[in-house]
């Protein structure tokens, strides 16, 4: 059953190893809603939706944006391949506020061929980032 | 016996050369380094990808999938539509210049050389200059050219290459793909390896992986999707062939700069021997020239005497 001393968590993105350490809880977005995960879960397949990827370590917590990517779940540990993920430190907060109020403004001013899902998934990004940084 | 001069020329023509292939080695040193540094450190991820997806593909079981089947037999029943989907996709991934030793003709031929394949299934995708010119001088259709993703690799020129070619896929207009790249694996050996992405091989892992997942299968349940499985490996698979192309540049720039130095450093060695040997010849030379007016003016001394 659950055992008391986490899970190993490893996050990877194409560029290098993001990640990887044993931890006792992982919080991230999917596209099915939030989901924190906790050692000895079930075996599941997630898709990751841009928000904040909250890691709880034995000793502290700590916090990245993640915007794209999957989870593969498995009850002896979790590995995330991310396409993007940030720390706070990585962040430029100017360029996310100004993609935000871009977002918001193209998702404001609709026409038929604006790209509402494009324009939502920046968003979606831009507030993840600037939650981060919070 | 060629007269001092020419041999002079010679010489200085080919120490010109030397000079060349030895900054065009260190460069390709310098950066092989840094290339096989990132292609090590992507490599992580594209042995996680692969192997994830793997196992989640032995997990599932069979599973009826646009991604998953082969268009080639799934609808062979509809007769009018399976000689449209012999249609092979082909990626190949070489460089855009050259001086690379056999690194650009080794993969090219793993596509020309295909003992099943004819000439008329094949779309080539072209990554690279090389490439393109081979592929075009042999006759085959070449549907489009990238040369600019090669030089420095970017995730998202890989993603707009994939969902490109997924899309045809979706759309029956292909009924393979392939990938041709270099796979590097250290220093001096460089393979030329032959990838199919899909239809995606399920279970078709190397016996080490097969081996590792055969265990797991037996302790863990059954994978569960987190939206429905289909719609999971819609969004899984994208990324999947994405992440593989990746991989397959980072790790073919590495190869392309490490072939290039081992051709450069061969070029430089090849040239020292040469210019060494037209060292002795034109010694020779000089020493017979001297000797010769030597003969000239003692014969002409002896005359006068």
């Amino acid at each position: 059953m659950a055992d008391k001393n986490g899970f190993l968590l490893r996050i990877v993105t194409p560029d290098r190893v993001f990640y990887e350490n044993q931890v006792d809880m992982v919080e991230f977005n999917t596209t099915e809603g939030e989901i924190g995960i906790l050692p000895g879960h079930i075996p599941m397949t997630v898709i990751v939706k841009p928000g904040i990827l909250n890691i709880s370590e034995p000793e502290a917590e700590k916090e990245a944006a993640l915007h794209s990517g999957f989870a593969e779940i498995l009850p002896e540990g979790v590995t995330i391949l991310a396409e993007v993920i940030e720390w706070p430190n990585e962040i430029d907060e100017q360029r996310a506020v100004a993609a935000r109020e871009r977002a918001e403004e193209r998702l404001r001013s609709r026409t038929p061929d604006t790209d509402v899902a494009r324009a939502e998934t920046a968003l979606q990004r831009a507030l993840a980032r600037i939650q981060v940084l919070k | 016996m060629a007269s001092m001069r020419d041999i002079k020329r010679r010489k200085s023509s080919i120490q010109g050369t030397q000079q060349i292939t030895k900054a065009m080695k260190l460069v390709s040193t310098v950066k092989l380094q840094r290339a096989r540094a990132s292609a090590e450190r992507s490599k992580d991820y594209f042995n996680c990808m692969y192997e994830t997806v793997n196992s989640i593909l032995e997990r599932v079981g069979h599973v009826e999938h646009k991604y998953l089947a082969s268009n080639t037999s799934g609808e062979s029943t509809g007769s009018g539509n399976s000689e449209r989907n012999r249609k092979k996709a082909v990626i190949v991934i070489t460089s855009n210049r050259g001086l690379a030793g056999g690194y650009n003709s080794n993969v090219i031929k793993l596509v020309t050389r295909h003992p099943e394949w004819k000439k008329e299934e094949l779309e080539v995708y072209c990554l690279g200059n090389k490439g393109r010119e081979a592929f075009t001088r042999y006759g085959y259709e070449v549907k489009d050219c990238n040369s600019d993703i090669v030089e420095s690799p970017v995730y998202v020129d890989a993603m707009a290459l994939s969902e490109k070619l997924l899309k045809s896929f979706a759309d029956g207009e292909i009924g393979e793909i392939y990938l041709a790249y270099t796979a590097f694996k250290n220093t001096v050996s460089h393979i030329p390896t032959l990838l199919r992405l899909l239809p995606v091989e399920a279970g078709g892992a190397d016996e080490e992986t097969a081996g590792e997942n055969a265990g797991a299968k037996e302790t863990a349940a059954v994978m569960n999707f987190e939206p429905e499985d289909t719609e999971a490996l819609d969004m899984l698979i994208p990324k999947y062939v994405t992440s593989l192309i990746y991989g397959a540049l980072r790790e073919s720039i590495a190869s392309e700069n490490g072939a290039r130095m081992q051709a450069m450093d061969s070029a430089t060695s090849n040239a020292e021997e040469m210019i060494s040997d037209l060292t002795l010849k034109y010694n020779r030379a000089r020493q017979g020239s001297i000797t010769q007016e030597l003969t000239e003016i003692i014969a002409g001394a002896e005359a006068l005497g």
